[in-house]
């Protein structure tokens, strides 16, 4: 599943631009080839994001894997309730598994991420 | 196809699994299922109803005449000479420096026949150890390609497989006793044995029979397909140990904590050795853990104590009973305490865990 009103990054994160904010999360693909995700390190609030470096981990029963910041800017507000819920990310990825919410930096770096289709086709290469 | 998935075994299950839909990943040289529907559900299902597991991919010896038993005896820990037909036991093939060549169980089918069923990733290594080290007059088969093994796990395993099979043939048989029997006319050797915690059975039977035999105990109300994942996650909360990852042929049973399973009062390869290192001690022993909160550990992750190393964890995962890190590690004995606190360094923040004997799921009375 990729929703038409998302953009997305090379690392499987997606993000819904509204102004100067946007919500970040991790795509279906993402929490599929996870697996049940059992623990989620969130960045912390008012942390400073640089576009394409590690905010956090997300682990899975067999495995860790980063999870990179989609654009640059600071958090406003993390999703706390995945701390003890965290099988929501495979439950709902673009829903109730949202991530953080941020305050974006430089507006032009989310015009260089994927839409919708490039992303489809993204993982189409990919296979 | 790549050469590496080219080169993988297949079970007599293969085609079943991808019929399931299951992640295929590659194990001890095997293409395997390491999950049908996801690691948690099929954990929590196996430790609430019944799982059922593909191991046909693990090896079986047989060794028989009139010298097996006392062959038998001097290869394998445990003590063989009292076993009745119908018994089985654990315990591990040592080398000569008492090092764990693997752990397998033992099955006495009659007086002088002997099943010895062995790790998958072992399996070559053990034959050609054991054909070594037994007498000339011991007959030895290899017939891990000619036998299939399914496990069924959990509460309602001896339900079902006693509808199955007529229920007399399953009343009292006790852990690690095996018995004969039959299941849509096929016949089966069933040991009431299993690596997750639960009430549980092993199936041995022709591997002809593969497809049938899954698809009648799939069908079966509560049973439900359990991959390589969960198995893992099964036994960890057991803290019941795995070849390769918690025990190989550097460390010997006494620093694996696992001397229960040695029965010192036989002759047998690597006894004099053991002897030594059980008298002198041993600087690390195999300790369980339990993580502070869901983060977890993983193998080869350091303990530390400041900037000394005091052990290494061997198996580590995430419970889906405990919702916490859990794991096995090789602790400095004078740290090894129930009740200690210990540092994981995992490259990170760092992980908080306090040292625990398993089992770390307690099923509630």
């Amino acid at each position: 599943m990729i929703p038409g009103d998302l953009k997305y990054t090379s690392e499987h994160e997606w993000v819904r631009v509204k102004g100067d904010e946007a919500v970040v999360g991790i795509t279906d693909h993402a929490q599929s080839a996870l697996g049940d995700i059992t623990f989620i390190e969130l960045p912390g609030e008012g942390d400073t994001l640089t576009a394409g470096e590690s905010m956090g981990t997300v682990e899975s029963v067999k495995a860790a894997s980063d999870i990179y910041a989609p654009l640059s800017g600071s958090v406003i507000e993390v999703n706390s309730a995945l701390e003890d819920a965290p099988e929501a990310i495979n439950a709902s990825p673009y829903e109730k598994g949202w991530i953080c919410r941020m305050k974006i930096s430089d507006k032009a770096e989310a015009d260089s991420l994927m839409d919708a289709s490039g992303y489809q086709k993204y993982l189409k290469e990919s296979e | 196809m790549s050469d590496t998935e080219q080169t993988l075994r297949k079970t007599f299950l293969y085609e079943k699994h991808l019929e399931a839909g299951a992640r295929m990943v590659p194990f001890a040289g095997w293409d395997m299922p390491v999950q049908y529907t996801g690691i948690i559900e099929e954990h929590i299902h196996t430790r609430e109803k019944a799982g059922l597991f593909d191991i046909c991919h693990m090896g079986e010896f047989i060794l028989s005449g009139d010298s097996a038993a006392e062959d038998v005896d001097r290869i394998v820990t445990c003590r063989v000479d009292d076993m009745p037909e119908g018994k089985c036991r654990y315990g591990f093939l040592l080398n000569e420096e008492g090092g764990i060549i693997d752990d397998l169980i033992v099955f006495r089918l009659s007086l002088s026949e002997f099943m010895l069923v062995v790790n998958s990733g072992t399996t070559e290594k053990d034959s050609l150890w054991i054909q070594r080290n037994i007498s000339r007059n011991t007959g030895f088969t290899d017939i891990s390609d000619k036998t299939a093994k399914l496990d069924l796990q959990g509460p309602l395993s001896g339900l079902i497989l006693g509808e199955l099979t007529g229920k007399d043939v399953l009343k009292g048989l006790g852990r690690f006793c095996f018995t004969r029997a039959e299941i849509s006319g096929v016949e089966i050797l069933l040991s009431r044995t299993g690596y997750t915690g639960e009430t549980g059975y092993e199936l041995f039977f022709s591997p002809e029979h593969s497809f049938r035999m899954w698809e009648t105990l799939l069908e079966s109300g509560g049973v439900k397909p359990v991959g390589l994942g969960a198995r893992d996650t099964l036994r960890l909360e057991m803290g019941y140990s795995l070849y390769g990852n918690d025990i190989d042929e550097s460390h010997t049973p006494v620093e694996a904590d696992l001397m229960r399973f040695v029965f010192m009062d036989k002759d047998f390869i690597g006894r004099d050795k053991l002897a030594g290192a059980k008298k002198q001690g041993t600087k690390r022993v195999l300790t369980g853990f339990v993580c502070e909160g869901r983060k977890s550990a993983r193998s080869h992750y350091k303990i530390m104590s400041g900037t000394y190393e005091k052990g290494e964890v061997t198996s580590g995962a995430f419970s889906p009973c405990l919702k916490k890190g859990i794991g096995l590690c090789y602790l400095d004995r004078d740290r090894a305490s129930a009740g200690g606190e210990i540092y994981i360094d995992d490259g990170r923040s760092g992980i908080k865990a306090e040292v625990a004997a398993p089992p770390f799921y307690k099923r509630e009375a």
